[in-house]
């Protein structure tokens, strides 16, 4: 791996995000006051995933890194999905639920 | 003749390394939510309504406004502008500070209800009620540790930039502090609508 620096980003970029992160939240507040039954959840869950990529990329700089972080990024995310999926393979088709 | 052996790449890279075992750490709690929310879905959500929205919402705005004045550091210490860096630090650890107050008088609440693992309140409530508290004392508890380690691991780095040991040359600490306190938000942008937003 050789030395790159990475041009700074700038602070309107930053706070840019932040507004949007801060107006994220307001909404994901806001719908649930509403209740769309199980809806409700997924909504929660795909802003919360929103956000973590806004945070991921931007704040913490993986858009200016090199593709082994995104790759290792896209690792970590497949080991959770077997480690989830596998998971509830096993627990949803149980007769009785722990 | 001394070589100097650097690879702040590489540095980088470690430290995301080891955040993925940290989502993965967090991920095996987050399992047991998602199980226990679908054996018990009606005790979840009267379990959820006794949380306090108020004081969850208030902690994801100081947390995400403490991810941006680290963010912000890290711009400041590229231009040299060592003064703001340093001040943008301090102002991180202040709102860790705030969060960890905001958590000692809503923590301080729920026990007053008795509200605490293993207390008789919550057996009264039931095995559901009871498995929802007991996953977010632990789960924010956890969270908190990291918020613990996080402000503390900025307060050295601000140290060793007023002495000069991390400078605008070298600031792979900053970074690698910056991107753990980055991390402890991810955590909480899930927790939040999860334990406290559940109707």
């Amino acid at each position: 791996m050789s030395e790159e620096t990475h041009e700074p980003v700038p602070y309107r970029t930053f706070i840019m995000i932040w507004v949007a992160l801060i107006i994220l939240t307001g909404i994901t507040v806001g719908v649930a006051q509403f209740d769309f039954g199980a809806v409700n959840i997924w909504i929660a869950l795909s802003v919360a995933s929103f956000k973590s990529a806004l945070v991921l990329f931007v704040f913490m700089h993986l858009r200016q890194e090199s593709m082994l972080f995104k790759i290792g990024l896209l690792a970590m995310l497949v080991i959770l999905v077997i480690f989830i999926g596998f998971t509830f393979t096993d627990v949803l088709y149980r007769e009785v639920l722990p | 003749m001394s070589f100097e052996h650097r690879d702040d790449t590489g540095d980088r890279f470690g430290m995301w390394l080891f955040l993925y075992t940290e989502v993965i750490l967090f991920s095996g709690l987050f399992i047991l939510y998602a199980i226990a929310l679908i054996t018990y879905p009606q005790e979840y959500i009267t379990a959820s309504n006794k949380l306090n929205v108020w004081f969850g919402a208030a902690n994801t705005a100081v947390l995400l406004t403490s991810s941006l004045t680290i963010a912000l550091a890290i711009t400041a210490i590229q231009r040299n502008q060592i003064r703001l860096c340093i001040n943008l630090c301090v102002a991180t650890i202040g709102l860790a500070v705030v969060f960890l107050i905001n958590k000692y008088f809503e923590w301080s609440y729920e026990i007053n209800l008795g509200i605490y693992p293993a207390s008789e309140t919550l057996r009264e409530m039931g095995p559901g009620v009871t498995s929802f508290f007991n996953l977010y004392y632990f789960t924010a508890g956890l969270h908190g540790l990291h918020v613990l380690i996080g402000a503390t691991l900025i307060g050295v780095v601000a140290v060793m930039i007023a002495r000069g040991k991390v400078t605008s040359e070298r600031y792979v600490l900053l970074e690698n502090s910056a991107l753990y306190w980055h991390l402890v938000d991810l955590v909480w942008i899930f927790l939040f609508p999860l334990y406290y937003l559940i109707i």
